[in-house]
């Protein structure tokens, strides 16, 4: 039998697979570069970029729950400029595109980001942040609700010509309405889900874990929230679905495809295997072969309810 | 560049209260004293983190890596129930280790289960030339681990208890500090409490030695990405950033710490 086709599109990009890492979880590539061929991703996601360097929040920023982790890194990031003189260079060498994942305090900065990454070399489509649980300003602030969603994502959408990725959060009332707000802005895919709003307790301390007090969830115990989330909006808008919340396993990743999302992100798992995410594309090839499937989209959606 | 492994369990025993002595058989390519390696410690997705811990020894002739750890919760746990012929995932060596000094007099200063990577830091010391002389504090005397073992190496060992069941009674600190007033030493290094690190790097301070201590910290990729592990450091023109504990330490010049 021959090798089945991996390739999907989505948002206008050719990914050679459906595989790529979740924002935050694996720095700007470089980190990983001993364990794993960067060039067989399906694309590259970096850590979210900002405006100006960001500091990050004061540790402890990690704690770990059962089958989950929480964190509340606060975006820690050298800034744009630094980005594009000193992560740049290297990302724009790899095959896979790269996403740049951005996130702003104010529109204005999002839409600035926005601005200044439109035409860099190697810069293949744009994440926009709106879901992050652990800043004060922006962030979560403008996944909330579809109305500040749709406004965000229309004011980036006229300043550039690179795709647009909404990431969006758990922490809503109605997901499905954040996502099609966000599509009928001009967002060119949606990818989800964040980490959902969490904290952890030290009872001999009588104090929060974090130093932040709450952080964001994920791991393998938002899986089913995660898949829930993909499941619905997969069913409700046009666009493109990348899905993630847990994946750990290439039976997680094809769990996800069948819910309908056309990627999927790893997260969590890196930070436990460095090598997850060439371990699922193998076992996703794998489980391709093994039930005769010739291409992955076949699966894609085909959840039967 | 640092590697993924699977060890052999050598032995897992316990040598003092909830503190275990590990040895695995694996190659690891040239482990320096204050690295690091980061565990699976279990089977399936809970506990989900790895454990990162010191390298308490290694000897490349038979490829064997020593570590020295306290159980504090599951993942510890279930690391204490490993036995001999069982396999454990390991990541490393990861960080960045001590770096002794041009000068030979060294003192190396433990409070509990710091001794963990200060033994290998003394035994490679001692092999180096150094007059070594190290701190080891603990509560009581059954909290001074591998005495017996430290006893075997070309180095000075004072002792400290807080009870005074072994050695100096009081903080290993105030032992370092009577002994400062006519000693002298080029470097000082330290792994232990965080209030015990920051009375060394004030007693370092005070004299002008140069001072590096082994930092913890909740941790979760152990290789720079995800910035979980940050600790606050000065920066030169006395800004202070975040910095990896994982790849930018665990060791840190002790005055760059804000303490």
């Amino acid at each position: 039998m021959v090798k089945p086709r991996m390739e999907v599109e989505l948002a206008g990009l050719r990914l050679q697979n459906p595989v790529m890492p979740a924002s935050g979880t694996f720095g700007f590539g470089e980190e990983y570069e001993g364990y794993l061929d960067l060039n067989s991703l399906g694309a590259i996601v970096t850590k979210s970029v900002t405006l100006e360097p960001t500091p990050g929040n004061p540790p402890p920023r990690v704690a770990e729950t059962p089958a989950g982790l929480l964190n509340s890194i606060g975006l820690q990031n050298p800034g744009l400029e630094v980005f594009l003189r000193e992560k740049m260079p290297f990302l724009r060498q790899l095959r896979p595109p790269v996403i740049v994942n951005i996130a702003g305090r104010t529109l204005e900065e999002y839409v600035e980001l926005a601005r200044r990454l439109d035409g860099v070399d190697g810069v293949a489509a744009l994440e926009v942040n709106i879901s992050c649980p652990n800043v004060k300003e922006g962030g979560l602030a403008f996944g909330s609700s579809p109305e500040q969603a749709a406004r965000l994502i229309r004011a980036v959408r006229r300043v550039t010509t690179l795709p647009i990725i909404a990431k969006l959060s758990p922490n809503v009332t109605d997901v499905v309405a954040v996502a099609k707000g966000v599509e009928a802005a001009g967002a060119d895919a949606v990818s989800l889900i964040n980490t959902l709003q969490g904290m952890a307790v030290d009872l001999e301390r009588r104090r929060p874990v974090l130093g932040n007090i709450s952080g964001g969830l994920s791991g393998p115990a938002v899986k089913p929230v995660a898949l829930y989330c993909v499941w619905r909006v997969a069913r409700e808008v046009m666009i493109p679905v990348i899905g993630m919340g847990g994946i750990m396993t290439a039976t997680d990743a094809l769990e996800f495809l069948l819910a309908g999302a056309r990627a999927v992100a790893v997260g969590t798992a890196n930070l436990v295997n460095p090598r997850a995410m060439a371990e699922i594309i193998a076992g996703l090839e794998a489980y391709l072969l093994q039930h005769n499937i010739e291409d992955v989209n076949q699966i894609i959606g085909a959840l039967e309810v | 560049m640092s590697s993924l492994w699977q060890g052999e369990v050598v032995a897992n025993t316990a040598v003092g209260p909830d503190i275990y002595h590990l040895r695995l058989r694996t190659a690891l390519p040239g482990p320096r004293p204050g690295q690091f390696v980061h565990l699976r410690c279990g089977s399936s997705w809970d506990p989900l983190l790895r454990r990162p811990l010191s390298i308490h020894d290694y000897n490349p002739a038979r490829q064997e890596l020593e570590l020295l750890y306290q159980v504090v919760g599951r993942g510890t746990a279930w690391l204490a129930g490993r036995r001999p012929g069982d396999f454990l995932d390991g990541l490393g060596p990861l960080g960045r280790g001590f770096t002794l000094p041009p000068g030979p007099r060294v003192a190396l200063v433990a409070g509990g289960l710091g001794i963990a990577p200060l033994f290998f830091l003394a035994r490679v010391a001692a092999a180096g030339g150094y007059q070594v002389t190290l701190y080891v504090g603990a509560r009581s005397r059954d909290g001074l681990l591998r005495l017996e073992t430290l006893q075997g190496l070309a180095v000075e060992v004072q002792r400290a208890t807080d009870d005074g069941s072994a050695g100096f009674a009081g903080p290993v600190t105030s032992l370092l500090a009577r002994h400062l007033e006519y000693k002298q030493y080029d470097g000082i290094f330290a792994c232990g409490p965080r209030a015990m690190l920051a009375e060394v790097a004030k007693l370092a301070g005070q004299r002008g030695i140069p001072a590096e201590v082994s930092l913890e910290e909740r941790m979760a990729c152990g290789l720079g990405a995800c910035r979980g592990c940050v600790v606050a450091l000065y920066g030169e023109d006395g800004s202070i950033a975040y910095e990896n504990v994982c790849s930018a330490g665990p060791v840190f010049p002790a005055e760059k710490i804000v303490w």
